[in-house]
């Protein structure tokens, strides 16, 4: 038998996508729906973006590196789409919620037991702060490993280390909100640090105020985390920092485009 | 091991072992993007974001077909998430019981775990304060011009090196013994090992000056000279030296550029250098003044 180069028949497609949409964009029911077809065009490309209040945070075109997830791995995206999920769970939850001394406790038992999907809209709003807080890490990481802080961007890495901090702040003041025992020990844990701030803190270094007067005061309104503290973290958490964070926020996405776009060589 | 996986599954620790497993992969994939593209530096052709970063795409529909995959495989995993997993819920609070160990929230276990080495007004206020804005200026610092927008190791392996440090070691990692390795009283427990509250560990540590024998009645002045002289020299011998070694790097940056970057980066290593004497000499201060301890 003579030798026969093996010839690799043509990859046959599953399903032919292109055929399949063809077929639905001529069937009547979609042509009853959409009432003019866009076609295909580099000028309606561009329209879809600029058209659109939303999409308009972005350019038209972009630079073809930026847009893989091996380079940015999506991180600041991910976490700007958590944020998006923590205002709409969070906003439901105040729904709920009342800031006061035992009713917040009674009302976390409410929404496990008795709020419809209650305990699901909890854990999606607990559960994207904790991821939110590691996709900003990460997001920081990739930025600071492509080089990205380098000039023009060296503000707007600035911008980024608030937006960490505040992240950070964000969780911590949600933290003490279901006034359980993990609540009040851990705040407890963190705000005893505020007593050893120098000259502000009533036992810090060179200390020129005292434990009624000292920067933990002014974060609890009291002595110890009680009412006041939880009406505080409530006030924090639910309004001032977020409108601080979504202030930084935009001057943060503004940036990422003013300075060129994603970075590259 | 049947404890380690009852904390491990504790649900406030999902996360962590979470963040752990992504952060490993992230600093794997950086390095391999980073040697892949040394390696093609070396070869003359660049790196490979060059070969795209002259194209342009549409953003319609390449990159928000993107933001669409990644919006989509973040909310499936979050409803698997919350599905699965019930946000803690415990007793009401209590001012009357405290529970022992008492941790603040787990991202701040790294400095709640610097408490064992300094105290708060160093762990609490200072470090914090200086992370926060030494991270802002390291765009100020770092004039290395090159590896700008694009992976890469060896043509700027300090800052990698200073910034995977302290992020690895000195966060993540300290995160993790907080969370895993420290029981009741705040005592060392390795993984493995149960969390006993009644494991007493005698409390031997001694101060620089006791160690050097030194007359405890002597004004502080006096006894505290040598803890003085050290911090001294940590922050001044150490950069005058780094700057006769590296010369080319102290003159790209200049006297003040210098001694910022040089004191930034020797306050983070003053964690693991208390840590080690620690472990070692059972040191518990370097200085003891009225005021204030180191
Ligand atoms: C809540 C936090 C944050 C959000 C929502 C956010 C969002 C974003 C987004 C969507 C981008 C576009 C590129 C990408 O996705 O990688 C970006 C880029 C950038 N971010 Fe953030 N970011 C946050 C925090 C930070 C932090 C903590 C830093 C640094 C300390 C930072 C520094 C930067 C820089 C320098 C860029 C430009 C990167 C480049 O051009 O390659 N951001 N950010």
């Amino acid at each position: 038998m003579p030798e026969t180069i093996e010839q690799k028949p043509p990859k046959k497609k599953l399903v032919n996508w292109e055929e399949l949409s063809r077929q639905i964009k001529a069937s009547q029911f979609y042509k009853s729906m959409f009432r003019r077809d866009y076609k295909d065009t580099p000028r309606n490309r561009a329209l879809a973006v600029i058209g659109n209040v939303w999409l308009h945070l972005h350019p038209v075109k972009v630079r073809k590196h930026g847009i893989r997830y091996s380079f940015t791995w999506g991180m600041g995206g991910i976490s700007f789409y958590l944020f998006l999920v923590l205002l709409v769970s969070g906003v439901l939850l105040m729904f709920y919620y009342r800031p006061s001394i035992p009713e917040a406790y009674h009302d976390m038992k409410f929404l496990e037991f008795d709020v419809p999907f209650g305990m699901f809209l909890r854990n999606i709003h607990r559960w994207s702060g904790h991821a939110m807080v590691v996709t900003v890490w990460l997001h920081m990481l990739r930025v600071f490993m492509t080089g990205s802080y380098k000039p023009p961007r060296e503000f707007n890495w600035g911008v980024g280390v608030v937006l960490l901090t505040f992240t950070l702040l964000l969780s911590f003041t949600g933290y003490l909100l279901p006034w359980d025992q993990l609540a009040l020990w851990a705040v407890t844990v963190g705000t005893n640090m505020a007593k050893a701030t120098p000259f502000l803190g009533a036992e810090g270094p060179f200390s020129i105020v005292d434990a009624a007067s000292d920067v933990r005061f002014a974060l609890l309104g009291g002595r110890i985390v009680g009412p006041n503290a939880l009406l505080r973290f409530y006030v924090f958490h639910c309004i001032a920092f977020p409108l601080i964070f979504l202030v930084f926020l935009s001057v943060h996405l503004w940036r990422v485009r003013k300075d060129g776009g994603i970075s590259g060589p | 091991m049947e404890h380690f996986i009852k904390i491990l599954s504790k649900p406030d620790n999902i996360p962590i072992a979470g963040m752990v497993l992504l952060v490993f992969f992230y600093t794997g994939w950086a390095f391999v993007m980073a040697i892949r593209n040394d390696l093609r530096i070396k070869a003359g052709k660049g790196p490979l974001e060059l070969e795209e970063s002259g194209l342009k795409v549409d953003v319609m529909p390449h990159l928000l077909k993107r933001e669409f995959i990644a919006a989509l495989v973040v909310t499936i995993i979050l409803v698997i998430w919350s599905v699965a997993v019930n946000a803690p819920l415990e007793e009401i609070a209590n001012p009357a019981v405290t529970p022992n160990p008492s941790k603040a929230p787990w991202y701040f276990l790294g400095l709640q775990e610097m408490l064992v080495y300094f105290d708060p007004w160093l762990a609490g206020v200072v470090f914090p304060t200086l992370i926060i804005l030494g991270l802002m200026a390291i765009p100020y610092l770092d004039k290395n011009a090159k590896g700008n927008g694009y992976y890469t190791l060896q043509e700027r392996p300090f800052a990698i090196f200073g910034f995977l440090f302290g992020f690895l070691i000195l966060w993540v990692a300290m995160i993790f013994t907080g969370t895993f390795m420290r029981g009741p009283g705040w005592n060392f427990f390795s993984p493995f090992e149960p969390w006993d509250v009644h494991k007493v560990v005698p409390l031997t540590n001694v101060d620089l000056s006791e160690l050097l024998d030194i007359d405890p009645k002597t004004p502080w002045y006096v006894r505290e000279v040598p803890g003085f002289l050290f911090l001294l020299l940590w922050f001044t011998f150490i950069p005058y030296v780094v700057a006769l070694v590296k010369r080319a790097f102290f003159a790209q940056l200049g006297i003040v550029r210098y001694w910022v970057t040089m004191f930034l980066f020797l306050f983070m290593l003053l964690l693991p250098v208390k840590m080690i004497l620690r472990w070692t000499l059972n040191l518990k201060y370097l200085i003891v003044t009225p005021w204030f301890n180191i």
